[in-house]
């Protein structure tokens, strides 16, 4: 089996189990009122991690670069704009930019 | 189900479309540069697009496909992907109530979990509407896939995908949908804590660990639903008080 097809089908299983596992185990069932706080709040916190891990993250660095600068500047037009395309391309358009200075 | 419900389904399931649509175009630019980084990883462009294609989720592929560049094993790769996607974990059991049917239906069902759909599927009380998860991703696959045809495809016409600074993409689509849940305080609190947790980590810790560990800080929540809670029984035996003074 090539590395390619053996990295496909590894991805694929992981993620199949990941996502499949928390429905698995609970149904339909009653929330707790503390369950349902933690849940709504899960969305803020992981969604800070992913950016702050992609923005400044750099492999095992922490990095400040254009891509950083083109997100910040993408974030000011979500915040301002309230628009998902408008923020990732000026996110795109500023980082080009700066890098090709 | 009747003509009523079938309609009322549709109906969200358009909706979520709709709301998925911005979403699906945003990630498809982040698949383009996937396509292209595949190819540079020695993905022919049939295995870059199936790669998007069987396993959809976007940061899992970026990392493995990082870390066979950067010379690791198979076993490195996957695992990687793995604890990036782990972020799913609490996701799932955030959804899994919300969802009908015995467990391995809910399991299937939780398949259709990607970042934004699940935010737009989340009704703000901790359940979430299934139609609105599944209609926003079936937009998000297209675009997925789409994108990654183009970049596998036209890779060498594009270039360095960090030179049009698609990099940058991937977070500022993370952003906007940090964005839109910043709506209370509370929110902003877990949001910052969550940011530090992260960046305190990413020095120390394997890539995926850094967001699954910032997923404790909704662990706030505790706080304000004992609080609620305590509410809840002081307003209760405030008005058991009212009655009883009523009543006399």
């Amino acid at each position: 089996m090539s590395t390619t097809v053996a990295v496909i089908a590894g991805c694929a299983v992981v993620t199949y189990v990941i996502k499949g596992i928390g429905p698995l185990a609970l149904g339909g069932r009653e929330l707790p009122l503390w369950f349902t706080s933690v849940v709504i709040l899960l969305a803020p916190a992981l969604f800070a991690a992913l950016v702050v891990t992609q923005a400044l993250g750099d492999g095992e660095r922490i990095a400040v670069g254009a891509n950083t600068v083109g997100v910040a500047a993408g974030g000011f037009v979500a915040w301002r704009f309230r628009s998902v395309i408008g923020c990732v391309v000026v996110a795109a358009v500023v980082t080009a930019l700066l890098r090709a200075i | 189900m009747d003509g009523s419900d079938r309609a009322a389904r549709n109906r969200r399931l358009r909706e979520g479309a709709r709301a998925g649509l911005p979403f699906a175009i945003a990630g498809s630019l982040v698949a383009v540069s996937f396509g292209v980084v595949a190819e540079s990883a020695g993905f022919s462009a049939g295995a870059a697009i199936a790669m998007s294609a069987i396993v959809f989720a976007g940061s899992a592929q970026f990392t493995a496909v990082a870390i066979l560049l950067q010379g690791g094993t198979v076993a490195a790769a996957v695992l990687a992907a793995a604890l990036v996607n782990s972020r799913f974990l609490p996701m799932g059991v955030a959804l899994g109530p919300s969802l009908p049917g015995g467990p391995l239906r809910r399991a299937i069902q939780g398949q259709t979990v990607v970042d934004a759909s699940w935010a737009i599927a989340g009704r703000g009380d901790g359940t979430f509407d299934r139609w609105l998860l599944f209609g926003s991703s079936a937009v998000q696959y297209v675009g997925w896939v789409g994108g990654t045809i183009v970049g596998a495809v036209a890779g060498n016409v594009l270039g360095d995908p960090n030179a049009i600074g698609l990099d940058a993409v991937y977070p500022a689509f993370f952003l906007a949908l940090l964005i839109e849940e910043l709506d209370d305080r509370r929110s902003r609190l877990v949001a910052v804590m969550g940011g530090l947790i992260a960046l305190v980590l990413i020095p120390i810790a394997p890539a995926g660990v850094p967001v699954l560990a910032a997923s404790l800080a909704a662990l706030v929540g505790l706080h304000s639903s004992a609080r609620d809670a305590a509410a809840r029984s002081r307003s209760a035996s405030a008005r058991a008080a009212e009655a009883s003074a009523e009543a006399r």
